[in-house]
C-alpha cells in the first residue's frame, strides 16, 4: 500500500480509528487540535461520537464514563489542559480502565507558549495525579510512528486495563509526513468487557468504584496495582538503539529531541567519533533493561531533551552510577541543534578517547 | 386493611450508614420506587458522587459508578453517549453539584443530555462537618460561616432549577421537599417523571430535593424537618420549573 502524507495530529486520530476507538470527549488547545477537528468528522462516519466537552475536566470525565461503560475511547490536549486532566486520570487508573490520552506537548510552565516542548515527562511518567499509580507512556519520533504507536496504546490500554499516554511535542503533531496507514493485525474483541457497567440485565450488579474506606483493602488495592505495573515493567520496556553497540559516547533522547540527536550521532560518527543513540519509546515502563545492555563501551551518557532535564533522572538511576551522565536541553519552546550536540559529543569523547 | 411495605427491588439489602433523621434514606427509597415502578432496573446505571451519599453505589441494585466530586454529570454523559439506550442517572449533594460542578452540571444541561439528575439540597456540606454551600441560606450559620452566611462577602445562594430553566436544553426541571408525608408522594410522582421523560428520549431532567442534615444543624430529627419547612421553603419555592409538557406517564 502507497504513503499518504499526513500531519501527524491527523495520523493520530486515523489510527485511533483504525484502532477501533469510536468515543473521543476533547476541548481545543494548540497544538494539538487539528486531532479533534479531525475526529469531529470522522468519527460519525464510523457510527461513533464526537463531543467537545466544556473543558479538560469533563472531557476526561466523560471518558471514565465511556470507558467504564465498555466503549473504546480516546481524548487529547496539550500541556496545560493534561494539567486539568490529571484528577480523572488517577480515577480511571485506580478504576482500571482502558483509554488512550494523547499528549501533544507545548512549552510551560503556566500558560508557557505554544512552541514544542518536552518539559511534561515527570507528569506523564511520575503520576501527575494524586496516588500511587502509573500510565503507559509511548513516545513516538515521526508521523509513521505516531500511527503504529496508537494502534499499540489502545491495545496496551486493553491489555492492561490501564490508561494509556501517547507523548509527542507540538513539532510531531505539527510536522508532515509519509503514513503507511493499515489497520492493527491483532483486533481487541469489540463486546462490552466483563467488568463494563452496562446495566444488569440477567447479571448482579456491578460497580466502577475508587474508594476504599478501609486501610486493609486500600492498601490490598494497592499492592495489586503495584503487582501490575510490575509486569509491564517487565514486558513492555521498548526502545530503539542507533549505532549504539560499539559506541562510547551514547545519547539518550526521545521524540523529537531523538531525531535531532540521530543527526549529531551522524555527524560525529563521521569524524571517526564512536557516538550512538538509544531512544526510548516507553517513557515508563522505562528501557531501563536495554540502556544497561549498551553499557559495556560507553564511557559516557549525554541526555538531550526539550526541557531542563527530567529523563535525566530515570537515565541516572537506570545506569546507577555506572557511567557519568550528562545532559544537553533547550527549554521555553528553542530546539537543540545537532551542531550543540556534537559540540558536546566531542568534549565528551576528548575527554575520553577511543575508551 | 394490611398496608404492606416493601423494600423496593432497586435497592440491596444493605443498611444505610445515614445519621438518624437524615432524608437522603427518604430519597433513596423514592429513587428505588422510579425505577421499580419504570421496570427499568436491569437497564439503569447510576452515577454516585462525593459527599454523604458517596455509597449509593452500594444501595442502588443496579449497575453504579463512582465518580469525582462534582463530576457526575460528565461521567454520566459518557456513559449515556457509549449506551443511549439504558437509563443513567446521577445522585449529587448541593456541595457536589453547585460548588465544584457547577460547570459540569451547567452544560450537561445545555446539551439537554438525555439523563436524569437527582440532586439533594441540604443548606450545606455534610459530608465534610458542615461547611457552607452555594445553597446556604443568607445567616445560616455554618462551620465556615460561624456568624452567619454574610451575603455582602459570600454571596447568594444559587437556585438551581431555576437557573437551568433559563436554558433550551432541559426536559424537566423541578424542586420537591420530603418533609412531610404529603410532600414525600409529590416528591416521588416527580422523580418517576424525571425518570419518565429520559425513557422517552425527551432530555435532560433534574429534581432538586430539599433535605435534612440533623447532625450538622445541630437540630433533632423533628426539628429538622421544621427547620426546613421555615426556612428553606420560602427561599427555595417547589414546583415545577421547566416541563416541556409531553405526555410521558
Ligand atoms: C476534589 C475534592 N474536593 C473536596 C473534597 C471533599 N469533600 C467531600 S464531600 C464534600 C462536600 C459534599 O457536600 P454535598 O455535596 O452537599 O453532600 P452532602 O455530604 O451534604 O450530602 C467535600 C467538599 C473531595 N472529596 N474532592
Ligand atoms: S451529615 Fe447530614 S447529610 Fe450527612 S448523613 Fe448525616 S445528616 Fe445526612
Amino acid at each position: 500500500m502507497t504513503a499518504k502524507l499526513m500531519k501527524g495530529n491527523t495520523a493520530l486520530g486515523e489510527a485511533a480509528i483504525q484502532a477501533g476507538c469510536r468515543y473521543f470527549f476533547g476541548y481545543p488547545i494548540t497544538p494539538q487540535t487539528e486531532l479533534p477537528e479531525y475526529l469531529a468528522k470522522r468519527l460519525p462516519e464510523t457510527g461513533g461520537v464526537f463531543l467537545q466537552a466544556e473543558s479538560e475536566i469533563a472531557a476526561i470525565n466523560m471518558v471514565y464514563g465511556a470507558a467504564a461503560a465498555g466503549g473504546r475511547v480516546m481524548t487529547s490536549s496539550s500541556s496545560p489542559g493534561i494539567s486539568l486532566k490529571q484528577e480523572g486520570i488517577s480515577y480511571i487508573a485506580a478504576a482500571e480502565l482502558p483509554c488512550v490520552i494523547a499528549n501533544v506537548m507545548r512549552c510551560g510552565p503556566g500558560l508557557g507558549g505554544i512552541q514544542p516542548a518536552q518539559s511534561d515527562y515527570f507528569q506523564a511518567t511520575k503520576g501527575g495525579g494524586h496516588g500511587d499509580y502509573r500510565l503507559i507512556v509511548l513516545a513516538p519520533d515521526s508521523v509513521q510512528e505516531i500511527y503504529d504507536l496508537t494502534l499499540t496504546a489502545f491495545q496496551l490500554a486493553h491489555d492492561y486495563r490501564n490508561p494509556v499516554m501517547l507523548l509527542g511535542d507540538g513539532l510531531l503533531g505539527q510536522m508532515m509526513e509519509p503514513v503507511r496507514t493499515y489497520q492493527p493485525t491483532e483486533t481487541m474483541p469489540t463486546d462490552s468487557p466483563a467488568w463494563a457497567t452496562t446495566g444488569c440485565e440477567g447479571r448482579k450488579k456491578r460497580i466502577v468504584n475508587t474508594l476504599y474506606l478501609d486501610p486493609p483493602k486500600l492498601e490490598e488495592h494497592n499492592c495489586r496495582l503495584q503487582e501490575k505495573y510490575a509486569t509491564i515493567n517487565d514486558r513492555e520496556q521498548r526502545a530503539e538503539a542507533y549505532r549504539a553497540e560499539d559506541a562510547s559516547v551514547i545519547l539518550v533522547a526521545f521524540g523529537m529531541a531523538a531525531r535531532i540527536a540521530k543527526e549529531a550521532v551522524d555527524m560525529a560518527r563521521s569524524k571517526g567519533i564512536k557516538a550512538g543513540l538509544i531512544r526510548p519509546i516507553t517513557l515508563w515502563p522505562f528501557p531501563q533493561r536495554i540502556l544497561q545492555q549498551h553499557l559495556d563501551t560507553a564511557k559516557a551518557l549525554l541526555t538531550v531533551e526539550m526541557n531542563t532535564g527530567q529523563m535525566l533522572e530515570d537515565v541516572k538511576l537506570s545506569v546507577n552510577g555506572e557511567v557519568p551522565v550528562h545532559f544537553y536541553g533547550r527549554s521555553g519552546g528553542m530546539l537543540p541543534s545537532s551542531q550543540a550536540i556534537l559540540e558536546k559529543i566531542v568534549q565528551l569523547w576528548e575527554v575520553q578517547p577511543n575508551g | 386493611m394490611v398496608n404492606k411495605i416493601t423494600r423496593p427491588v432497586s435497592l440491596t439489602e444493605k443498611p444505610f450508614h445515614y445519621c438518624p433523621g437524615c432524608t437522603h434514606g427518604i430519597i433513596h427509597r423514592l429513587v428505588g420506587e422510579a425505577i421499580d415502578s419504570l421496570d427499568i432496573r436491569e437497564r439503569t446505571i447510576g452515577v454516585a458522587s462525593v459527599g454523604c451519599s458517596v455509597l449509593t453505589y452500594e444501595y442502588f441494585n443496579t449497575d453504579m459508578q463512582q465518580a469525582a466530586h462534582g463530576r457526575a454529570p460528565a461521567v454520566a454523559t459518557g456513559i449515556k453517549r457509549v449506551l443511549p439506550d439504558r437509563i443513567v442517572f446521577t445522585y449529587q449533594g448541593d456541595g457536589d453539584l453547585a460548588a465544584i460542578g457547577t460547570a459540569e452540571i451547567i452544560h450537561a444541561a445545555a446539551r439537554g443530555e438525555n439523563i436524569t439528575v437527582i440532586f439533594i439540597n441540604n443548606a450545606n456540606f455534610g459530608m465534610t462537618g458542615g461547611q457552607m454551600a452555594p445553597t446556604t441560606l443568607p445567616g445560616q450559620i455554618t462551620t465556615t460561616s460561624p456568624a452567619g452566611r454574610n451575603t455582602d462577602t459570600a454571596g447568594y445562594p444559587i437556585r438551581i432549577p431555576e437557573m437551568l430553566a433559563t436554558l433550551t436544553g432541559p426536559a424537566y426541571l423541578s424542586r420537591v421537599s420530603v418533609h412531610s408525608p404529603g410532600q414525600v408522594k409529590k416528591a416521588a410522582r416527580s422523580i418517576e417523571k424525571a425518570f419518565a421523560y429520559q425513557l422517552a428520549g425527551k432530555g435532560f431532567s433534574l429534581v432538586e430535593v430539599l433535605s435534612t442534615c440533623p447532625t450538622n444543624w445541630k437540630l433533632k430529627p423533628e426539628k429538622a424537618l421544621d427547620w426546613l419547612k421555615q426556612n428553606m421553603l420560602p427561599y427555595y419555592p417547589l414546583g415545577e420549573f421547566m416541563d416541556i409538557g409531553e405526555e410521558v406517564l
